[in-house]
């Protein structure tokens, strides 16, 4: 065939990097060295002989670690490979992570936080000497109080359920410090407030209390206000929710809560359509977090670190975690908390790589593009919708006819009925186009769920395939479902056998347990990878 | 607005596309999309930030010029621990989790996410055999959260209240694991002895309503625990769980705490290839032996290996799904969430670049160079060592012969050049050590030290008495400050 190129076909050819990468340790050869260590120095040496032969017995560690001994070479090729079996958002069209705003983490804040001015700098150091990075802590704390309306913030939490703990932490300290501590013991959240809300204030000792929606998908006031007495210690509420509906009683939730007594927690998880919109505050919220790693614009990190700022009213500052950054005319510097704080709940400051990356955000965005992103996220999300429920069998339960916030929660259930396959189904399958896609939190209240966050970094070209993926998704299931039932297809991995994960005398969570479980006691690490059969099924 | 809004982050501010995609949606403005939000509520301002630096090139100058007021370690010398720990990261660590495929990844599911699958077992996996135990968690935020949820996890299984804390603690993470637990478990202080555990005292305050005897080591001082396998004798004999709090960074060459009877082996891996940050970069584990009762009360996920339709293939899932927050709400065992799991797979990727020699080196290095840095200074007239335990890469010193408090070296030193340490009491120094700390740096700490004691005028001549049982009671009446019980008893 000669020049020209014929045109692409209207869907990606996708196919997903297959290394076949062993185990580690099973790339192991003994005597190789990934990186040496500094050698003791002579005269260190001659000083204290020999440390390690000079520990008790009971101290010296009888035979190494089994790790496995590779070069340096290998370790990296191993990892870079895998690294290449992993779909990030820079690679695919992210929004079917809905609720977890998987937007662009600008690349130069990465570059920014990487200077030795930086990662090399002990937080027990002088403060002098890290005058750059409070002062960024100090602003960035700022900027949030105002984005949020809140007076106070702090960005000590790793990740918007460490931001929720610290809520309910606070919210406990103020009862006792009232002496209502022993009187509330009940926390008010709802089915699609995100499961940390119920599971957070469990762990602090409360019973949870959670409501659904009414029958069009609104929270349900009068059920709140039937839920809410003097025992209420607060409701912890997300909005809007995770199906993309604002509640539009919000205050008068707040104030029915504020009535008995109670504060009013707001998880802001899902701010990311109403910044520079609508503020926590100005719904009469006592104490709110955002979850800085979904609307900040910071790394996943596949999987962490994030960041939260628990931002709070005048009421409830006293009982922030510290250390506290203060500013001292045009110093900056770090004071303890105070008696009534509820301490520390975390090493020092908190992710500080990500909160300079916030501040960056923040400052490359201004006012104007806060509400850009807001208004960019929203008109994405409503234009995805249009698009998605063109696709038969596909719906958007609750909220008829009404537009929604950031996502969507939609529902496959149509589809489910005329070809029995599930939105789990169709979420494996997108795979093979490259594309993520997630159902929903559990329980599955919305039934064959799937949620779609469009975020503002989407270009309309990228919301179109994967609407598209989507639709053809749907076609396989009607006209060649085996297509559907056997993906992925075009993945690192076939399709996946769960069945031993449950089961203690069968899960292996580690390579040693495996090689116990299932070569015996005397197995060690490295054994074992003639047995990786080569095979030619197609991809 | 004088000109539209288009920024870099956001395609679709292209004012063509924002009206496509308005009218594909039959939408006039962005508006109508708020319809469900109060006018009551509305800003209806911008708003009040600095002005933005959208052009590239003028937000790295801004925020490179704000670090580089920054002074750091590799500009100060510096001896600081206490939780944060600067030890050398391999080139290729850094390589491995600055790829986008991993840094940007979020929650995919094991297939298009193999990658960080197989890369987080593998974690697991090399923890595993560091710390001699069959199960690790993916990380939780840090070791403050190990430890806190390590000790919840006991409290669970035996339906236990009390706990017996019979190591010194850093005063932060006690904090934290205060609060976390005071509503399930009430912490209990056995006073140490030597600055390691009163193995007697602790035995006679056990009884069969204890949940968990908890020891840090190395400890707040540095101290490593010699006597654990008798702790866990004594816990398991009033069927009490054995919870240790630890840094995996000495285990080329200490004993793994699994080998000495502990249930529960907890803390930290940020001395496993990642960089200070200020404190930033914090990583939990937890790790307990193949028993589903330990197991099935761990919140974090656990990922484990699977078949596939491909023989020779691996596959990966969630390990005991429902454990969890994620499957069951409150139901779950505490919660799970976004925790560190980037500094996960930084930790294994320095696990397996070590291998079993270089952490067996690294070992022999801290060692060596904090028994070095300790004769050294207790060399100096009227500076004595804290206790007399083994010490990995931290000890403390006591300054009071000396006539100097741990606060005024610190500033004395700190004009120099060099941070020598936290002061934990009046003249009391944590002094850290560590492979980045050379001979060099530790004789030039040394003299600095052995300076300022000379112009405090001390006649080196005076009698030294041993200062070790004295520096304990500033230790203990520190450490009981802290510990005043708070409302406790609030929930019991």
């Amino acid at each position: 065939m000669s020049l020209p190129v014929a045109p692409k076909p209207a869907l990606r050819r996708f196919h997903q990097a297959r290394w076949d990468e062993p185990i580690i340790f099973e790339l192991s050869t003994p005597g190789e060295r990934g990186v040496l260590v500094t050698p003791v120095e002579p005269g260190v040496r001659a000083a204290v002989g020999d440390v390690v032969g000079d520990l008790p017995d009971g101290l010296r560690r009888s035979a190494p670690p089994a790790l496995p001994e590779l070069g340096q070479m290998r370790v990296l090729k191993h990892y870079l490979r895998l690294s290449q079996e992993n779909l990030g958002a820079d690679l695919n069209v992210d929004v079917g992570q809905g609720t977890c705003t998987m937007k662009y983490a600008p690349k130069v804040n990465d570059q920014l936080i990487a200077t030795p001015d930086l990662t090399a700098l002990h937080p027990l150091q002088d403060p002098d000497d890290a005058q750059g990075v409070l002062e960024i802590i100090w602003q960035t704390e700022r900027m949030l109080a105002e984005i949020s309306g809140m007076d106070r913030v702090s960005l000590h939490t790793q990740g918007g359920s460490a931001a929720i703990w610290a809520n309910i932490a606070m919210i406990r300290a103020f009862h006792e410090a009232n002496g209502e501590g022993a009187q509330r013991r009940e926390v008010i959240t709802t089915i699609f407030s995100h499961p940390s809300n119920a599971a957070a204030a469990k762990a602090a000792g409360y019973e949870v209390i959670t409501l659904h929606p009414d029958p069009d998908g609104y929270p349900d006031l009068a059920a709140l206000r039937a839920a809410l007495s003097p025992r209420t210690a607060a409701i912890m509420v997300t909005n809007p929710e995770d199906t993309g509906i604002y509640n539009p009683a919000i205050t008068e939730w707040v104030d029915a809560a504020h009535a008995v007594g109670a504060l009013a927690s707001y998880d802001q998880a899902n701010a990311n359509g109403i910044l520079g919109i609508t503020r926590a505050r100005d719904a009469g919220f006592d104490v709110c977090h955002f979850n800085i790693h979904k609307t900040f614009g910071t790394p996943h990190g596949s999987g962490g670190p994030g960041t939260g700022a628990n931002a709070v009213s005048e009421a409830l500052a006293p009982f922030l975690p510290g250390p506290r950054v203060e500013r001292e005319g045009d110093r900056f510097v770090v004071r303890e908390a105070g008696e009534r704080s509820i301490g520390s709940v975390g090493p020092f400051f908190g992710v500080v790589p990500n909160i300079v990356r916030a501040y960056a955000w923040i400052m490359a965005l201004g006012a104007e593009g806060l509400r850009a992103v807001a208004e960019t996220a929203v008109l994405n999300n409503n234009y995805l919708m249009t698009k998605v429920l063109e696709i038969p069998g596909a719906s958007a339960p609750y909220a008829t006819g009404r537009r929604r916030i950031e996502q969507v929660r939609y529902s496959w259930q149509e589809l489910f009925e005329e070809t029995g396959i599930t939105s789990e189904e169709i979420g494996v399958r997108a795979s093979d186009f490259g594309m993520h896609y997630w159902t929903s939190h559990h329980p599955y209240v919305v039934p064959q769920p799937f949620t779609l966050e469009p975020t503002e970094s989407y270009s309309m070209a990228e919301l179109d395939e994967y609407a598209a993926v989507l639709a053809e998704i749907a076609r396989e299931a009607r006209e060649e479902p085996e297509t559907v039932r056997s993906a992925p297809h075009r993945q690192t991995v076939h399709h996946t056998h769960h069945d031993d994960l449950d089961d203690p005398e069968r899960w292996a969570i580690t390579w040693r347990a495996y090689r116990r479980k299932y070569f015996g006691a005397g197995a060690v690490g490295g054994a074992g990878s003639g047995d990786a059969a080569a095979d030619e099924v197609a991809a | 607005m004088t000109e539209p809004f288009v920024h870099p982050y956001i395609p679709n501010t292209a004012p063509e596309t924002r009206a496509a995609m308005l009218a594909a949606v039959g939408a006039a403005s962005v508006d109508e999309f708020y319809a469900d939000v109060p006018e009551a509520l509305r800003l209806g301002r911008p708003l009040d930030l600095p002005e933005p630096l959208v052009a590239e090139q003028d937000l790295a100058r801004h925020v490179t010029a704000l670090l580089a007021k920054n002074v750091s370690t590799h500009e100060k010398l510096s001896f600081l621990g206490a939780g944060t720990y600067h030890h050398y990261v391999p080139a290729v660590v850094d390589e491995v989790i600055g790829r986008s495929e991993f840094l940007t990844a979020y929650a995919g599911e094991p297939y298009e996410d193999h990658g960080r699958f197989q890369a987080l077992f593998q974690y697991q996996s090399l923890m595993a055999e560091l710390l001699a135990m069959d199960v690790v968690n993916v990380p939780t935020y840090d070791g403050f959260q190990a430890t806190a949820t390590s000790l919840s996890m006991a409290g669970r299984m035996t339906g236990r209240r009390r706990v017996l804390v019979a190591s010194d603690v850093l005063p932060a993470k006690l904090s934290k694991v205060r609060d976390y637990v005071r509503v399930h478990l009430d912490l209990e202080f056995v006073a140490t002895v030597d600055a390691t555990a009163d193995v007697a005292a602790v035995a006679a305050r056990l009884g069969d309503d204890v949940a968990a005897v908890w020891v840090e080591t190395p400890s707040r001082t540095g101290a490593v625990e010699a006597r654990l396998q008798e702790l866990a004798d004594a816990a398991h004999a009033v069927g009490a769980v054995l919870v240790v709090g630890t840094d995996p960074i000495g285990y080329g060459v200490l004993t793994p705490p699994a080998e000495q009877g502990a249930d529960i082996v907890c803390g930290d891996i940020q001395s496993l290839g990642l960089h200070q940050w200020f404190g930033g970069a914090h990583g939990g584990f937890i790790a307990v032996h193949d028993d589903a009762r330990f197991v099935m009360e761990m919140p974090s996920r656990l990922f484990g290996l699977a078949t596939t339709d491909v023989p020779g293939e691996f596959g990966f899932g969630d390990v005991a799904y429902d454990r969890t927050s994620f499957a069951l709400r409150e139901e779950g065992k505490e919660w799970v969430g976004t925790a560190a799991a980037l500094w996960g797979i930084a930790a294994g990727v320095y696990l397996a670049l070590m291998g079993p020699q270089g952490m067996r080196d690294l070992g022999e290095v801290l060692l060596a160079r904090t028994r070095y840095a300790q004769q050294a200074l207790a060399a100096i007239p009227g500076v004595a060592l804290g206790d007399g335990a083994l010490h990995l890469r931290e000890f403390t010193i006591d300054l009071s012969d000396a006539a100097l408090t741990a606060g005024s070296v610190v500033a004395a030193l700190r004009a120099q050049g060099i941070e020598p340490g936290v002061p934990l009491g009046e003249h009391e120094l944590l002094v850290c050590v560590t492979e980045m700390t050379s001979q060099r740096d530790i004789d030039r700490l040394v003299a600095a030290v052995g300076g300022l004691v000379d112009r405090a005028g001390l006649d080196s001549g005076s009698a030294l008495v041993d200062r070790r049982t004295a520096g304990l009671d500033t230790g203990s009446a520190l450490l009981d400050r802290r510990t005043t019980p708070t409302s406790q008893e609030q929930y019991a």
